[in-house]
């Protein structure tokens, strides 16, 4: 999911250019450059208004419209925790906040040691076997207070 | 020939060990010199049984689940190659009495088949409805679609044939076939397992929509929290297109049909087919003004056939079959099948297509098997998080559009969430205050303000601050919300939160409990309502 590289003006360009030709082709560049670098850098706003001859301010709008594009590098892993109505039947919200506490974090937010970006997500379409949650763009289910501890267990040490 | 194993694919069956079972097979296949072909088929939605392993035998498939990778080695042992018997055998596939009550028309080769295989996929009886179509009129594809009675499978219910008929009358240089994939109702998972499992049903749907309306190009809109999903329809759009199946002579009929798949970004608004249409755009995902429809000005202005995941997979059997033998399955007005998503607290969630008809309780009950928990359902929402919540007096209403809108409920894309008598409607109604105000797209006051106004008064509900005032001040700002609305989402966020109500009113005349973040305060919790 993230990458180790940081920021790097030439690979976005490439990246854009690759995709500028396509009818509607913003999104598909947000997520090639979420891709590349973990998160949309604000310098990535110009070039893209530029390539789509489009304001800055259209650019942004966008960004800061849709959940899934990030303005700061994530953590080295990305918990998503489902907190729709199937999970919450079957107890997500026992073991989100289990998880919270233990990483010292509330959703939305990155561990002190960029280790975990844990986010809220509202279905991941595992709704038969809830709870669910995705891993480093992984899917589980059933996931209980222990097994999340064994996924974050199990994430450190592949760190 | 060698033996074939399947081991499904599918993302749910991956989040319990599907792929560690596959390895572990893989290992025991070359330990033990075997000659087993290992398919990655779809699952057959029995969820509880995941990873469900089968074998083909001269008897039929015989299956085994739940499987773990640790089990795999003892399968071997005991002859499960041969459709032996073992602790986790479940006998033939078929005859499991979940599977076999089923009327599978749309996911008909959901799990039997290998989802990348377009020869298996033709050998089920694939692309024989497009073959039809190709011999037909534009206005007698239409024609059949119609006399089918297929409804928009996505919730709203608005007959499919109808809205073909407006873009296939709508003169323009360019129209559009875009597939709605952002499943994003929590409960419903039909249009990933169809995605993942049988992709090339829904490609194939959507080219006979596109050869009807006389649209050449389509998108299937998907949503990012389903990789797998996309990953899926990326590579089968590269085979039909590799075989001819797509592109500017499909089937060589010399009529042209473009398809590419495109990545939502966490947006349930864009559920909405007018955000969609936006968000395809590459623009905010902020729903338009009706009218114009999108029949008649869609995506990128032209006019565009917007169609739920399941009503477009479920055209190649009604071209193939026919619109009359469609039609014969259901009930009133709901015809044809509904794909059942049984979800959260059940024992047995899974997907159950069936004709219209069935009831909750029979849903629930009878393949479900009651609660995971075994403690007493205390309510079920059927349709979503804008779909309404049912007591148990309520179980024994069929599943049919119009007998959920007399009950004020939604029946919507078929997902029916169980809760069992922990759950606190008073929680969950002010979740729904709460999931509107997060994914409201701000386009309209009601929805964007009144969700967090919302989230506010049941607040002040709960902690019995002014309680009486502020139920009736929260009835007041759902009728603003269902009348003031611009879409289903502002319009529709007061049935949960109208129906907990109406149905659980003690869960919201309790003793005042803290609210979930600011803490508590001893007064507070000691005050009661009687």
């Amino acid at each position: 999911m993230s990458t180790e590289q940081g920021w790097d003006t030439d690979r976005a360009l490439a990246r854009i250019q690759e995709l500028e030709h396509l009818p509607g082709a913003l999104l598909p560049i947000l997520h090639a450059l979420q891709d590349e670098f973990g998160y949309i850098d604000k310098a990535a706003v110009p070039l893209i208004a530029e390539a789509l001859n489009l304001s800055h301010a259209e650019v942004h709008g966008v960004i800061s419209f849709y959940h899934d594009f990030r303005h700061s590098p994530p953590g080295k892993h990305v918990l998503k925790m489902c907190r729709a109505e199937a999970c919450q039947s079957m107890g997500c919200d026992s073991m989100i906040r289990h998880v919270e506490n233990r990483l010292g974090v509330n959703l939305g937010q990155t561990t002190g040691d960029q280790s975990f970006t844990v986010e809220a997500v509202y279905c991941l379409g595992n709704c038969a076997l809830s709870p669910a949650v995705m891993l480093d763009g992984k899917l589980y289910g059933r996931v209980s207070s222990e097994v999340a501890d064994f996924l974050i267990d199990d994430a450190k040490r592949r760190a | 020939m060698s033996l074939k194993v399947y081991i499904p694919r599918d993302a749910a069956a991956l989040s319990v060990g599907a792929d560690a079972v596959a390895k572990a097979m893989a290992d025991q296949v070359a330990s033990r010199r075997l000659d087993v072909t290992i398919v990655r088929n779809g699952s057959r939605g029995m969820f509880w049984l995941e990873p469900l392993i089968e074998v083909e035998t001269p008897r039929g498939r015989i299956a085994y689940g739940p499987v773990s990778a640790d089990a795999v080695p003892g399968l071997f042992d005991a002859g499960f190659l041969d459709g032996k018997p073992h602790k986790l055998c479940l006998g033939l596939t078929e005859e499991i009495p979940y599977l076999k009550q089923q009327e599978r028309l749309t996911f008909a080769r959901c799990g039997i088949t290998d989802p990348l295989s377009l020869s298996d996929y033709v050998s089920h009886g694939g692309y024989r409805g497009l073959e039809k179509a190709l011999m037909l009129t534009r206005e007698t594809i239409v024609e059949e679609v119609t006399n089918s009675g297929l409804r928009g499978r996505g919730g709203a219910g608005f007959p499919t044939g109808i809205k073909w008929r407006t873009v296939l009358n709508t003169p323009a240089d360019q129209k559009y076939v875009v597939c709605n994939a952002d499943e994003g109702d929590s409960g419903t998972y039909a249009d990933r397992m169809i995605m993942e499992g049988d992709p090339f049903v829904l490609i194939e749907g959507m080219t006979i929509a596109g050869i009807a309306v006389d649209a050449t190009s389509g998108y299937i809109y998907i949503r990012s929290e389903y990789p797998h999903a996309f990953r899926t329809l990326q590579r089968a759009i590269a085979i039909a297109y590799d075989k001819g199946y797509l592109g500017a002579n499909v089937a060589g009929s010399g009529k042209r049909f473009d398809l590419a798949v495109r990545l939502g970004a966490g947006a349930y608004i864009c559920g909405e087919e007018t955000s969609l249409l936006e968000s395809l755009e590459g623009k905010r995902g902020q729903i338009r003004f009706k009218p114009p429809l999108p029949a008649i000005e869609g995506l990128f202005g032209k006019p565009t056939v917007v169609n739920n995941v399941i009503s477009l997979a479920t055209i190649p059997i009604i071209l193939d079959k026919g619109g009359e033998y469609y039609k014969n399955f259901g009930m009133g007005k709901s015809r044809g099948t509904l794909t059942i998503q049984l979800a959260g607290n059940v024992k047995r969630a899974g997907l159950v297509e069936k004709a219209f008809g069935l009831t909750l309780r029979q849903a629930i009950y009878d393949f479900g098997g009651g609660t995971a928990s075994g403690r007493p359902l205390r309510a079920v929402q059927a349709g979503g998080p804008l779909g309404a919540y049912f007591p148990e007096s309520l179980l024994d209403t069929p599943l049919d559009y119009e007998a959920f809108a007399e009950r004020k409920g939604m029946l919507g894309h078929g997902g029916i969430v169980v809760f069992d008598d922990t759950v606190d409607l008073a929680r969950q109604a002010r979740f729904a205050m709460e999931f509107c105000a997060v994914e409201s797209c701000g386009k309209c006051t009601p929805c964007r303000v009144g969700s967090t106004r919302g989230v506010e008064v049941i607040d002040r509900i709960i902690a019995n601050q002014d309680r009486m005032q502020n139920l009736e001040l929260l009835d007041d700002l759902c009728e603003v919300l269902t009348d003031g609305s611009l879409c289903a989402l502002g319009g529709l966020i007061p049935f949960p939160v109208q129906s907990a109500i109406r149905h659980f009113p003690e869960d919201f005349h309790k003793a005042a409990t803290p609210p979930p973040v600011n803490g508590s305060s001893k007064a507070q919790e000691t005050q009661s309502w009687r």
